[in-house]
């Protein structure tokens, strides 16, 4: 009788069973709910929204142009924004603007929200009850956090909550690159 | 029988053209109409992701929906609309992707793994059919022979 080793085709199934397996392990670490953004690279979309604090007045993201700032996409029924709430003041401490759109939010609850917990925000514009603001974001769920450059280019998307680690790794590091 | 299932039948339809018509929409010409549920069925909500926007009942998906449908009034063509989401959401967004290198193998793949199915299937059945190994000597014969007579 032959050797097993001999009879390749007796590693056939084996080898299918690996690449599936594989297929399968690779597809296990993939979120399928975070969408890579296709605004990455491109000017930050326009709006123009009242202020949660003080209604007369509004925020236009070409405010911001001269320098590097964060939009937070946020609400205060949204539990994983309280999460990475204390991360948004460690960047605050460390000088990032952050920009906090309030998404389909009652202004009260909202306003509650910021006194309880911190405000973490240079100023927190309302999004429009049709969402137009957040459709042209891409936004679809909250909390989501965009870096924006100091010529107005969106250079990153972040969807779910920021964690100290992301702050370390990905977003200083953009904002550094985004001062030179 | 018949008639029980005839009517669970018309049952189900009803059921489903309320669903349809649960917000009442106005539109300049049927065309419009059609080309607003046609590219419902095509757009995906974001946030439930195994839904098109004409199937959730999300946030995102009656903002999206407004937004289609003003889009449609204001005489916007159904690639305008589309490329006008894609921009914004991505691909993904599409519920039929398009054909790019990176979505080769998302539309060929299962003709591929057909072909390679199909292909075995042929080649197993359709081989010679093997010859046995060997006739046994005569010695080995008598060896047998006594250990079948025990």
């Amino acid at each position: 009788m032959k050797s097993f080793f001999a009879r390749p085709k007796f590693l056939i199934p084996l080898i299918v069973f690996l690449s599936v397996a594989g297929f399968f392990a690779a597809g296990l670490k993939l979120d399928s709910t975070r969408v890579p953004s296709p605004l990455v690279g491109k000017s930050a979309p326009s709006f123009n929204l009242p202020l949660l604090h003080l209604e007369q007045a509004s925020f236009r993201p070409e405010d911001m142009k001269g320098q590097a700032w964060l939009l937070n996409v946020w609400a205060s029924w949204c539990v994983a924004c309280k999460e990475e709430h204390d991360v948004l003041f460690e960047l605050k401490n460390r000088g990032i603007p952050i920009v906090g759109l309030n998404y389909q939010d009652e202004p009260d609850e909202a306003l509650r929200w910021l006194q309880e917990l911190g405000n973490p925000y240079l100023v927190t514009p309302v999004a429009d009850k049709q969402g137009a603001a957040a459709i042209d974001w891409g936004v679809y769920g909250v909390p989501e956090t965009f870096v924006i450059n100091r010529s107005g280019v969106i250079v990153y998307k972040h969807i779910g909550p920021i964690t100290y680690n992301d702050v370390t790794s990905v977003i200083l590091p953009l904002i550094e690159d985004s001062k030179s | 029988m018949k008639i029980f299932l005839f009517t669970s039948i018309l049952i189900l339809l009803s059921v489903q053209q309320l669903h349809a018509t649960e917000v009442m929409l106005e539109f300049d010409s049927p065309e419009q109409e059609t080309r607003f549920e046609e590219l419902l069925e095509e757009l995906r909500c974001m946030v439930c992701q195994n839904q098109t926007l004409a199937d959730s009942n999300a946030r995102l998906a009656r903002d999206l929906r407004e937004r289609v449908y003003n889009m449609v009034r204001s005489g916007k063509s159904n690639n305008e609309i589309i490329e006008h989401m894609v921009e914004r959401f991505g691909d993904f967004v599409l519920y039929r992707p398009p054909l790019k290198k990176t979505t080769v193998l998302l539309w060929f793949g299962p003709v591929i793994f057909l072909i390679i199915a199909f292909s075995t299937f042929w080649l197993y059945s359709h081989r010679t059919r093997r010859k046995p190994i060997s006739d046994l000597s005569p010695v080995e014969r008598e060896k047998a022979q006594r250990l079948l007579d025990g």
